[in-house]
């Protein structure tokens, strides 16, 4: 067992964005992810860690100015329960209830999926897909940083070493869909070795989609949006002939890796058919 | 849901005496619904519930320091040095190299190559192989002190393929009849390579023990484990003790599953060095990732068979080689090849057999014990085998079987003549009843037409697939061979001073029931409230040899002993008091003191086994299981959903209703992940996911709906009848699944796991994959010759050309007339 680094529980952001600039602390929210960072002895101790779970700011669920509005210390379990997340972001609900098992949700946090920065966050592409907005504060005041933008690099953020991430915006559009679809090795408890979600906005009734965005865990070293794809599918119809297109697309679109999960050409694959199959489901034929 | 049925065959030739345990189990044919119907409690049971239980963890030894291992990151090379680093004060730390080592430095078991400690100058055989040993008063410390160790090595050239290694650990060849001549005269011969991986027994305790120095010199160990006896006789050898000196006693074990049968000599071995070396107890509790990284698994295994089968589909001929990749060291590998080497014909008379196997060292971790022992991967083949001759055939996989499965009278490989208690059939008939096999098979074979013939499915289509698979076993009960000859194993019963009953063994309960029967057996014997037996503590000061709680040997083997003993209480106990046992124990303790009987195992009548010629009796009695399984295949992802699964097996006498289902449930489960999901990837010899977040099991969410019938053909050698039930479910669940998914898909994975990357692959939707590429090529060459051979043999398509009942006029059968 390694030595338990000094940890500071500060009672408001205040004092959590002073604690922030005066020298390193690495944020602990859940510790879903830093525990196991800790105690599995992966990557650099810790020097110091920075509790965040009491700062009631970082709490609630909000709708207002067209916007769902999710603290940075929601739980899973939170998501789950909440009636506007169910409302607004079903499929961020979806994402939420196969993230780990109960404890895990009790505990696990939106805004430590989103620090995180794993390639593997269940709920990063959807957040993606949804055009979110990411609010990051610090001494120096909050600043918004588009979904797009957030994740630069393999665990890493657009996130300065003394910004927090505050609460996750969700823009509410009552003409988007949705989708959501994980791969694990198992129902449970299980990293994704695909995870991935679509959404389009329907304009005046007609079927063309508009606004389309396919956004992919786990088959490249960040979460990331296929543009290309997005830009095949942009104007058509769900129809066979696109869903075709579009599979080939995002498979020659993305780069994935073997790893200990799974395989390159699976992931390459069953991007692939995941898509299809969900173009095909929304087109009902 | 548990079916407990008797079997319906004539009267076995010597039908096991009464005896007083008939009045616990539950009458024949009666479904119990996990109902124990008068079986006791778990023993253990409210101390595990109520969290009060004490694993090794929980055990406070006032002054313990922590130990660590220092472990290689190499798999070959050669150890030059070990160097501390001199800026750091090591007056606070106890470190123990080899040179410590006061007797062999060998970790005792079958073989002398295994240290247990690499010495300086040795060499360096696996990754995660201990080196050096520290102890400190705390974590921290340790954790600092390790960092400030460094070994000084040489590689060496490492092999990793077990088809490349000239290192033989243990080979043997089993011949009966003329198998060349066989397969040159068969209307159809199907061959097929089958290669299964690591498995971990994945325990939810991990490996922990803690050692404690004695006044005399001597060192106690408690830990979690299986076999006091193996980690006596190591301490003793290694560390120059005699018996009394040396220690052993059992902690409550978190499970076991073979993985606590021989690494706790090691791990005991090396908290005794250091709790020596420092005066004063020493604690070495695994974390998962150590314990995932560096102690045994199942032994990956390349099968190739190939099989003959005559104008009238009979099988006649089976060309078997096996090939076990043992790791660096010996531990028990051979006696894994010689089960292994034993069961790979399946459970299916044959007249020409050669099995030829070899296990063979490379440079990774030591396999070893885990739950089937050699038994899954060669009946994994075995079954696959059955199941592809019977597609190419176009017969009912339940029909083939039923006609080659043995019968009371057929001759084993070894020449055995199966003179009783032999369930095959019976297993085989009452899980497909019970599951509807043929009914299901016809529905998915429909489906699967529809979906087109290569299984991909059409646009638009169902894109789940639905499939049933079949698979049967067998598990030979207890030892191999003259196994349990040798191990001699001593049970004691005692009537104690006060008027109780103790009944002495060194079986552990690591959650399987030992606690629980043997009390069960003892007051069944003697006619006492099951409240009146005590068990004895786990520790060799105080119980005898019984011999390790491996094999599925504890309930018959053990237990019979136990029975055995009791029997002769009952009648001394009787002799002296002229009153029936029940009556007159109390009375007797208070009047007579203590009376004890130590009961010594003695060969059953008629078992002889030649280890010379590898001809006789395998084994005292074979367990013999059923599986029907159940799967949904999303076609798009290769994900497989076990639904639903019919478990039969004949495990010669229930004891305990409650506890039999549950060892069928947990070995199907099991089964199941070996079967989809398990697999240990390698880099250089190192396990790559030797964690829990990427070594994975199946959840509660995965695990299907399990029925359990047991069934009982009771073997007249064990007083009660009883064969073991622990390993049997292992043996067919993997080949069950993997039929299933062929049904769903209409491709054969070869490889287990059958995982969805091979699926998908072999469904022709990706390219050849790293974990996957071979299996495919051979797949499709092997079904592709299987049918060629077909087409070559003089069957009509279409029709049947298989007789429909099994006839004496057959061949290979043996006189059944026993
Ligand atoms: C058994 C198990 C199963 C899991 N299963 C899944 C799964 O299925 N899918 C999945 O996506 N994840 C899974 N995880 C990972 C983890 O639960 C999630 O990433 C979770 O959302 C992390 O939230 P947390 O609050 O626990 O983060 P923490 O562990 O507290 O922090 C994670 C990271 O985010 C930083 N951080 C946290 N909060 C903030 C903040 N407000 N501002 C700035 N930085 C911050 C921390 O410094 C740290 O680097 C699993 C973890 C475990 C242990």
């Amino acid at each position: 067992m390694p030595i338990q680094p000094p940890v500071e529980s500060p009672r408001d952001l205040g004092e959590a964005y002073a604690l922030l600039a005066a020298t390193h602390h690495r944020p602990i929210a859940g510790g879903t992810d830093v525990m196991v960072q800790i105690t599995g002895e992966i990557g650099q101790l810790p020097d110091r860690l920075l509790d965040v779970w009491h700062l009631e700011g970082l709490r609630g669920i909000t709708v207002s100015e067209g916007a769902l509005t999710i603290g940075a210390l929601t739980t899973y379990t939170a998501m789950r329960h909440s009636a506007p997340c169910r409302e607004h972001a079903p499929a961020l609900v979806e994402a939420a209830a196969t993230i780990g098992a109960a404890q895990i949700q009790n505990r696990g946090t939106i805004g430590g999926n989103i620090a995180n920065a794993s390639p593997a966050g269940d709920t990063l592409p959807v957040l993606l897909a949804m055009d979110a907005e990411i609010v990051a504060g610090s001494l120096r005041g909050e600043r918004i940083v588009a979904a797009a933008d957030f994740w630069t690099g393999y665990r890493r953020t657009a996130l300065a070493p003394d910004e927090l991430v505050l609460r996750v915006r969700l823009p509410i559009a009552p003409d988007r869909e949705v989708r959501f679809r994980k791969i694990g090795t198992r129902r449970a408890q299980a990293i994704s070795k695909v995870v991935m979600a679509l959404s389009w906005h329907l304009r005046d009734g007609r079927p063309e989609w508009r606004d389309v965005r396919v956004a992919l865990g786990s088959v490249a070293e960040r979460p990331i949006r296929v543009v290309a794809t997005e830009a095949l599918l942009e104007g058509a119809a769900p129809t066979a002939e696109t869903a075709a297109r579009a599979a080939e697309a995002v498979a020659g679109e993305i780069k994935p890796i073997d790893d200990v999960r799974s395989t390159a050409d699976y992931r390459r694959a069953v991007t692939a058919r995941v898509l299809q199959r969900m173009i095909r489901e929304a087109g009902g034929w | 849901m548990t079916i407990r049925t008797p079997t319906p065959r004539g009267p076995v030739r010597s039908a096991p005496a009464r005896s007083a345990p008939d009045a616990l189990v539950v009458p024949p044919g009666e479904i119990t619904t996990g109902h124990a119907r008068g079986a006791p409690l778990r023993r253990e049971g409210p101390a595990k519930l109520t969290g009060v239980a004490k694993y090794a963890d929980d055990l406070v030894f006032p002054g313990a320091w922590y130990g660590g291992t220092v472990r290689s990151t190499e798999a070959h090379a050669r150890l030059d040095a070990i160097e501390l680093d001199p800026g750091f004060d090591w007056s606070g730390v106890v470190v123990v190299s080899a040179a410590d080592i006061p007797g062999d430095n060998v970790v005792s078991l079958i073989s002398d190559d295994q240290p247990v400690l690499v010495p300086v100058g040795g060499e360096i055989r696996h990754h995660a192989e201990p080196v050096a040993l520290l102890a400190a008063p705390d974590r921290g410390m340790l954790r600092e002190a390790r960092q400030r160790l460094t070994l000084r090595t040489t590689p060496l050239p490492a092999v990793f393929d077990p088809l490349q290694s000239g290192e033989v650990f243990a080979h043997f060849d089993i011949r009966r009849g003329d198998v060349e001549a066989a397969l040159a005269g068969a209307e159809l011969v199907v061959e097929g390579i089958y290669r299964v991986g690591h498995q971990e027994q994945l325990y939810i305790e991990n490996q922990a023990m803690i050692a404690v120095p004695r006044d005399d010199g001597g060192v106690a160990v408690h830990g979690s484990l299986q076999c006091p006896y193996y980690i006596h006789k190591a301490l003793k050898r290694a560390l120059l003790l005699d018996d009394r000196r040396a220690r052993v006693v059992q902690t409550e074990t978190g499970g076991g599953f073979g993985g606590k049968e021989e690494y706790p000599s090691m791990i005991a071995l090396h908290a005794a060095l250091l709790a020596l070396k420092c005066k004063r107890p020493v604690r070495m509790i695994y974390e998962r990732h150590e314990d995932i990284a560096a102690t045994t698994k199942r032994h990956p295994a390349i099968v190739t068979y190939r099989s003959g089968v005559d104008r009238e589909g009979h099988l006649i001929a089976q060309d078997i080689e096996v090939v076990m990749d043992g790791g660096a060291y010996t531990t028990l590998t051979p006696v894994v090849l010689s089960r292994g080497t034993l069961h790979a014909g399946g459970p299916y008379a044959c007249e020409n057999v050669r099995i030829r196997s070899r296990a063979v060292a490379t440079n990774t971790p030591p396999n070893g014990a885990f739950r089937g022992f050699g038994a899954p991967q060669v009946e994994f083949a075995a079954e696959m085998q059955v199941n592809r001759i019977a597609e190419v055939l176009k017969v009912s996989p339940l029909e083939l079987r039923r006609r080659w499965v043995y019968q009371r009278g057929d001759v084993t490989p070894t020449g055995q003549v199966l003179r009783e208690s032999v369930a095959g059939e019976e297993v085989l008939l009452r899980a497909t009843e019970a599951a509807e096999y043929e009914r299901v098979r016809e529905r998915t074979a429909g489906a699967r037409a529809r979906r087109g013939a290569d299984g991909s499915g059409r646009e638009g289509g169902d894109r789940t697939a639905s499939g049933i698979g079949l698979a049967l076993g067998w598990h030979g009960a207890g030892f191999t061979g003259s196994g349990e000859v040798h191990l001699a194993s001593i049970a004691s019963v005692e009537l104690t001073a006060d008027g109780r009953i103790a009944v002495l063994t060194a079986s552990t309960e690591m959650g399987q029931g030992t606690k629980t029967i043997f009390p069960q057996l003892a007051a069944a014997e003697l006619g006492v409230p099951v409240e009146d037996v005590d068990i004895a503590p786990q520790d060799t000061g105080i119980v005898p040899d019984s011999g390790p709680t491996v094999a599925s040997r504890t309930a018959m083997v053990v237990g019979g002993l136990v029975i055995k003993a009791c029997r002769r209480l009952r009648e001394e106990v009787e002799a002296r008091t002229g009153r029936p046992f029940a009556e007159a124990y109390r009375d007797d303790a208070r009047d007579h003191g203590p009376t004890r009987v130590d009961q010594q195992f003695e060969p059953y009548p008629g078992v002889q086994f030649d280890d010379a010629t590898y001809s006789g009796d395998a084994y005292p009695a074979f367990g013999w299981a059923a599986c029907v399984a159940e799967v949904d295949v999303d076609l798009d992802t290769g994900e497989v959903a076990v639904r639903n699964v019919v478990a039969a097996d004949d495990v010669g006498r229930v004891i305990h209703p409650v506890l039999a289902e549950g060892q069928v449930e947990g070995g199907t489960l099991q089964a199941i992940g070996y079967a989809t999901i398990e697999e240990i990837k390698l880099e250089d010899g190192r396990y790559l996911n030797d964690r829990l977040a990427t070594y994975l099991i199946p959840t509660a969410l995965d695990a299907p709906r399990i029925t359990s019938i047991l069934v009982e053909a009771p073997f007249s050698g064990a007083p009660h009848g009883a064969k073991g039930v622990g390993e049997l479910p292992m043996d067919v669940g993997a080949p069950a699944v993997v039929d299933a998914i062929h049904d769903a898909t209409g491709v054969w994975i070869h490889d287990l796991p059958a995982s969805p990357e091979r699926i998908l692959a072999a469904l022709g939707a990706t390219g050849p994959t790293s974990s996957s590429s071979a299996g495919r090529s051979r797949s499709d060459k092997d079904v592709e010759g299987a049918v060629d051979a077909a087409m070559d043999a003089p069957i009509e398509v279409g029709t049947d050309p298989l007789p429909t009942e099994r006839t004496d006029a057959q061949p290979f059968r043996a006189p059944t007339d026993r």
